[in-house]
């Protein structure tokens, strides 16, 4: 089986979905014959031609809103907006119109229909590309938000994401494009959609994270279980939304002790979800408060500030610890 | 076509019904169809609001006065064709196939289920100028299938001011689109005027920025509406794409139940406006051209007024909105989380 990065992953599964359905269409800002800005759509326009793989004028309404109309009329759209931040000039089409569409109708039309974005920080692009807005989305109703956290997760959801009969914004981390390879089969297959995964079995406490935050929180798993013999578990949400309440729940119930880390600010994130999921399903199983990891409530952190601000093993580590202070 | 702009009022009737222009290939029962539809729009505008007075209809937007652009921008879709449009719209919706049931379901606050797929018209947009770009998105997939099929989107004066409008425009020129934008320029934004939305003289002019064709229409002319839309379906038909029709006419009414006119409008206007009146004129041409007698006339507005009533009685009659569906039309695959919290306020019930 052949090693990919996440961004020669998703590529793959584009590359499969072009091929498998002539519904499909992948367009965006730069996605044709420069293959995207990361590259991830490199080769596709060349491969599937430039009816199935286009560029848009520089608009995200527009990219949005003609997929909402694509979808209703019978394509499965997978539309790319270049930066996270920039899918908030795009908020409107997708909160209003792509995820209320099946609802307004009374279910007569719906909008399957996928928005790839990269998003998260740690690679020092200029400001405002990398701000963490999946909290808004999430709090979207009828949309679906995702977030894989390597390669193998990130092309079998999008599989599913594409499969799903609901508009689906699929969050693809900056830094981990290129930072990590793993075995990824040629063949489709999908990770389901509203499902976390354990990805590391712990006894002591739980650590919930996503995207990058999850690697940051198997390092800080790893090292306080040599340094202090802690048995941490490690869940990847994988789907922000809707959230996977019983897998929390779970996880909470076996080891009485949670951290959620995200690189988002505090106030009004996805910890605030999960820790709410915590007090209603798990409430009596905790021995110790829930502990949050996030980046502070002010901007998203310039290049210069990213290492001081966004969270690091070091203070996963110091979470981890505080929830099982006596 | 060439694209600059051409603003010279496209007309076909006189406000006082003189055949000033070529009139489009129309056989007598399709003249007499478009009439009773301008008929009953008048009839649906005016009854709709006499309910929403008596606390028996949800708040709802006249379409008086505008009769002849609506019923134009729709009478000469096929079934495959699609359509789109605001609140104002709603008497093209049912010209194009939406029962009024429909109506009476999402105007009196239900969740509006009963909108037929064959009718291909997306559930009437709220938040403005969004729909203007699922236009484009069902003319870019009508175009990816090769069909031969239209996407056409009505939207008000005001909402051209929007960047849906505006990025439209441009994305169906760039992928030449076939979609028809029909602006119904009725003079008001509610209580903005069309002068104080912008600058340009014309939208015609506006389109032709983006290299998009326009005609500029008497909207009050049901005759012109369905010779300009003969000219841009054609087009867009034939691989031409585009077109940006606007319709001139006047909001009668007020912007809704909810709103007062007597605040912002000068009264003379709606004097100037009442002898454009639409119906006037085309039943002065039908009148003229023999294809309708007083008698008949009569007989049409009894028919249509017996027809409103029997789907208000239905409507009346309906069960109260069922609670599930508003758990169930959310997501295909609802999480277990939302089962928990649809038992729950069920419970309560
Ligand atoms: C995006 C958005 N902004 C504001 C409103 C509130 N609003 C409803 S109708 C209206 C005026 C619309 O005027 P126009 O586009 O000319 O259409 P008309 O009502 O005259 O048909 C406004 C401001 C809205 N519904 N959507
Ligand atoms: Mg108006």
């Amino acid at each position: 089986m052949p090693k990919l990065t996440m961004a020669q992953a998703i590529n793959n599964a584009l590359a499969v979905e072009l091929e498998h359905d002539s519904r499909v269409l992948v367009f965006g800002e730069d996605v044709g014959k420069n293959g995207g800005v990361f590259r991830v759509t490199e080769g596709l326009q060349e491969r599937f031609g430039e009816k199935r793989v286009f560029d848009t004028p520089l608009a995200e309404s527009s990219i949005v809103g003609s997929a909402v109309g694509m979808a209703i009329n019978g394509l499965r759209p997978i539309a790319e907006i270049q930066f996270l931040p920039f899918a908030l000039v795009s908020f409107n089409q997708t909160v209003t119109q792509a995820a209320r569409m099946r609802y307004r109708s009374g279910g007569v039309y719906t909008v399957p229909m996928v928005i790839r974005t990269p998003f998260g920080g740690g690679v020092r692009p200029p400001e405002m590309h990398s701000d963490s807005f999946e909290a808004m989305f999430a709090h979207a109703q009828g949309l679906k938000v995702v977030a894989p956290s390597n390669p193998y997760d990130a092309k079998g959801l999008l599989h599913a994401a594409v499969d799903d009969p609901d508009p689906v914004l699929f969050l693809e981390h900056m830094k981990l494009y290129r930072s990590l390879r793993q075995e990824v089969p040629a063949e489709r297959y999908t990770v389901p959609l509203g499902r976390a995964a354990t990805v590391r079995p712990g006894r002591d406490v739980s650590v919930f994270a996503y995207g990058a935050m999850v690697q940051l929180a198997l390092d800080a798993a790893a090292q306080v279980e040599k340094e202090s013999g802690i048995s941490a578990e490690v869940v990847d949400l994988r789907t922000l939304a809707p959230l996977d309440e019983a897998a929390i729940a779970a996880s909470v119930d076996k080891t009485g002790r949670a951290v959620v880390v995200h690189e988002a600010p505090r106030a009004g994130g996805l910890a605030a979800e999960v820790i709410a999921v915590i007090n209603e399903h798990s409430l009596y199983s905790l021995l110790a408060p829930v502990e949050r990891v996030t980046s502070p409530d002010t901007a998203f952190p310039v290049p210069k500030l990213e290492d001081i601000i966004l969270p690091n093993v070091a203070r996963v580590k110091a979470a981890i610890r505080r929830t099982l202070e006596e | 076509m060439s694209l600059i702009a051409d603003d010279t009022l496209y007309q076909v009737l006189s406000p006082t019904g003189e055949v000033v222009g070529s009139v489009p290939a129309i056989a007598p029962a399709g003249h007499l169809n478009l009439y009773r539809w301008m008929v009953f729009g008048r009839v649906f505008s005016d009854r709709m609001t006499a309910l929403q007075r008596q606390g028996r209809m949800g708040t709802f937007a006249e379409v008086k006065g505008q009769e002849a652009a609506c019923v134009g921008l729709a009478a000469r879709l096929t079934e495959e064709d699609w359509l789109m449009g605001s609140y104002r719209e709603s008497l093209a919706y049912m010209v194009k196939g939406v029962p009024l049931a429909a109506q009476l379901k999402h105007w009196g606050g239900y969740i509006p289920d009963n909108y037929p797929f064959e009718a291909r018209c997306l559930p009437f947009q709220i938040v403005l100028a969004t729909q203007v770009l699922h236009a484009v998105g069902i003319a870019h997939a009508i175009k990816y299938k090769g069909e031969p099929h239209v996407a056409v989107v009505g939207i008000g004066d005001g909402a051209t001011s929007e960047g849906d409008f505006n990025e439209a425009l441009n994305a169906a020129a760039v992928f030449e689109l076939p979609v028809i934008f029909v602006v119904q320029n009725n003079g008001w934004a509610i209580s903005v005027p069309r002068h104080a939305q912008t600058r340009v003289d014309s939208f015609v002019r506006r389109a032709a920025g983006f290299a998009v064709p326009g005609l500029r229409v008497d909207g009050n002319d049901i005759l012109a509406m369905i010779g300009a839309m003969d000219t841009a379906l054609d087009r867009a038909r034939s691989g031409g794409g585009p077109t940006l029709i606007e319709a001139e006419t006047y909001r009668m009414g007020a912007h809704t139940t909810a709103d007062d006119p007597t605040r912002y409008r000068p009264p003379e206007d709606l004097e100037l406006w009442g002898r454009r009146d639409p119906i006037i004129r085309y039943r002065k041409f039908l009148m003229d051209r023999q294809l309708l007698t007083d008698l008949e006339d009569e007989q049409l507005q009894d028919d249509v007024t017996a027809e409103f009533e029997a789907a208000v009685a239905e409507f009346e009659a309906l069960p109260p909105q069922d609670v599930a569906q508003h758990f169930d039309l959310i997501l295909g695959n609802p999480p277990p989380q939302l089962a928990r919290q649809k038992a729950q306020i069920l419970n309560e019930q």
